[in-house]
């Protein structure tokens, strides 16, 4: 229970954070990646700066207390290689993320305020979450 | 507020939540691997922290962007915002990330695979927007 509360506080906490730095407005987000623009946005390489800069800190001393506060091990990624897929997933995101201006978080709160394009978005979001596993099964059987 | 202020404010409060997240749980606040999970089978602890930081972030992120005025919508029309959909969707999954997992996460524990991710999905989105801008020369 304590960890259920836990993560409702950390996804609160993550979904004001994104409002708060305007990281949720796609045109915020696509005038920073709008680079060559006459009317270039920079608040988004603010906003990314400060949120490493504290998750670096924040990291150093969670981690350097060696187990978590409400769990017995740390959870952390283990794929160890830069290999094709998280290159190419990577720039299918990035082109996706260009069109639209939507990354996950903020698709997510899109829909909870009922922005009529994040509710097109999320659904296609999902479907191309699940085409990508359905491919890897393909994959996998053949 | 200060643009630039607002800025780091929310960058603090998003780099907050991911120390949260790791202080408390163990877990990475990686948002399109959290919401993917949502999806499998899975133990029912494991479902349930996943459903609650995506309620959270809902809840708590929608009310917050309706209080700060009227939201804005992205310029994407119906076709362009699908596909856009089907992209972030089919490439967070592949690549095992989005913005807040090897952006934020990713970066905050030095992991290399992170810092490729982010340097391509930066650059392919930066080339996509200048595409769709400068050589079509569409609106959005």
């Amino acid at each position: 229970m304590k960890r259920i509360v836990a993560a409702l506080l950390a996804g609160a906490l993550f979904g004001i954070g994104l409002v708060v730095s305007r990281m949720s407005d796609p045109t915020v987000v696509l005038g920073f990646l709008d680079v060559f623009g006459a009317h270039f946005d920079p608040t988004l390489l603010i906003v990314f700066a400060s949120a490493v800069a504290t998750s670096l800190l924040g990291y150093r001393l969670a981690l350097g207390r060696g187990r978590p506060l409400l769990d017995s091990d740390f959870h952390l990624p283990t794929a160890p290689a830069i290999d094709a897929p998280l290159v190419l997933g990577a720039a299918i995101f990035g082109v996706g993320w260009g069109l639209a201006g939507y990354c996950p978080g903020p698709a997510l709160v899109a829909v909870a305020a009922a922005v009529n394009t994040g509710l097109v978005f999320l659904p296609a979001m999902l479907a191309g979450a699940l085409l990508q596993r359905f491919v890897a099964q393909r994959r996998a059987v053949a | 507020m200060n643009a630039y202020l607002s800025a780091i404010l929310g960058g603090v409060l998003i780099g907050l939540a991911a120390t949260l997240l790791l202080l408390l749980n163990g877990r990475i606040a990686g948002i399109s691997g959290i919401v993917y999970g949502l999806t499998r089978r899975s133990p029912t602890a494991e479902w349930s922290w996943r459903a609650a930081f995506v309620a959270g972030l809902m809840l708590a992120g929608g009310i917050a962007m309706r209080l700060s005025g009227t939201p804005t919508p992205s310029p994407a029309g119906i076709p362009l915002l699908v596909l856009a959909g089907l992209a972030v969707g089919y490439g967070t999954r592949l690549g095992g990330g989005c913005t807040s997992g090897h952006g934020v996460c990713g970066l905050g524990r030095l992991s290399r695979r992170s810092l490729v991710a982010v340097f391509v999905f930066m650059a392919t989105a930066m080339v996509t927007v200048f595409v769709v801008r400068h050589v079509l020369g569409s609106a959005p």
